[in-house]
């Protein structure tokens, strides 16, 4: 019972990066669905049943565009396939859990949850227990945000405090925690550069995908090479 | 939008959202990897978040072009610089937020 709590407490404290990043983003999308119509029940629901910060943004706007509803649902999924990777990232972390566990945790997966979970993880000493609470305060941090932004929105002043910068920060020490080896680094390297590049050319959030699939690649064959076990 | 039209619209969001997230996870966690998998998996951690930074430090968003100047970049260098110093999540977070707002307050006269 009281390892039950010290989880709960860890990932509770481990999720303040993302709550504080969450608050201008989810504030901004507020304001923005405000602008657009939307009501701050309309908001709550959305939040509560996508969760997804970037398909959010997309789906106000496109709403405001008066764009067809299954276009929108389409963009929403091209955008978030990106975490077919995540989600297949994690499945290492939860070998034989519950059907109903992971249905709920995966609810939670964001890029943010996902980097930090996955450091944890690796880290060691991190609970599934941690990772999933550290899921649902981020959640309850977005859905209050995002709310909030509806109807207080406009009266708080951009770019307060450097808070824009927040979620970026936590990704840039993220990174550097992943990165502890040669194969590592050089996977963080090419992702970098055909991460800028995709971004350019391809359309939509493609890149995020086209880059770490790339990059991955890059680091293994690397590392296969380094140990000499040959491509066999 | 009316209120079942609008009820639609988010459950099919919600489903094109959480089936990305959920299925791997149902199917990979009850599976034997092979090794080459795991490994490759280990790295996308590394590469998802680089692909996540680059282009928010690198580029402008409308029109996408390649950009060096932006205040994200500035604020990037010591923020990563004190993230490889400390290995603080907390404390980089925190330097991150005061770069990027002491760029801000540089940046316009």
């Amino acid at each position: 019972m009281s390892s039950t709590t010290t989880s709960i407490r860890s990932g509770m404290s481990a999720s303040w990066p993302i709550c504080l990043g969450y608050f201008p983003i989810g504030l901004s999308l507020g304001v923005l669905a405000q602008k657009g119509g939307l009501a701050p029940w309309q908001m709550a629901l959305m939040s509560l049943l996508v969760f997804a910060g970037s398909s959010q943004f997309i789906a106000v706007a496109m709403l405001g565009s008066q764009a067809s509803p299954l276009a929108i649902v389409l963009t929403t999924f091209m955008v978030n396939l990106r975490h077919l990777l995540m989600s297949s990232a994690l499945a290492v972390h939860f070998p034989g859990v519950s059907r109903r566990f992971l249905a709920l945790f995966a609810y939670g997966v964001t890029d943010e949850s996902f980097a930090v979970n996955m450091t944890r993880f690796s880290r060691g000493g991190w609970s599934r227990q941690s990772a999933i609470t550290l899921n649902q305060a981020a959640n309850a941090t977005w859905l209050v945000s995002t709310v909030a932004g509806v109807y207080l929105g406009q009266f708080i002043p951009k770019g307060a405090l450097g808070m824009d910068f927040a979620l970026t920060g936590m990704f840039i020490c993220l990174l550097v925690l992943q990165v502890h080896n040669a194969a590592a680094a050089l996977t963080a390297l090419v992702a970098t550069v055909v991460s800028v590049l995709a971004y350019l050319w391809l359309p939509g959030t493609a890149y995020v995908i086209v880059a770490s699939c790339t990059a991955a690649t890059a680091g293994f064959l690397y590392r296969r090479m380094q140990t000499g076990r040959g491509m066999r | 939008m009316k209120m079942p039209d609008y009820l639609y619209l988010v459950l099919g969001m919600g489903l094109a959202t959480y089936l990305p997230r959920m299925l791997p996870l149902m199917i990979l966690s009850r599976r034997r990897l092979h090794p080459w998998l795991k490994e490759w998996l280990e790295l996308i951690p590394a590469a998802i978040l680089s692909a996540l930074i680059a282009p928010m430090l690198f580029t402008q968003s409308t029109p996408r072009l390649l950009f060096l100047g932006k205040p994200e970049l500035l604020a990037a260098v010591p923020t990563l610089l004190f993230a490889i110093k400390t290995r603080s999540l907390a404390g980089t977070v925190i330097i991150g937020m005061l770069a990027y707002w002491a760029v801000g307050i540089l940046q316009v006269p």
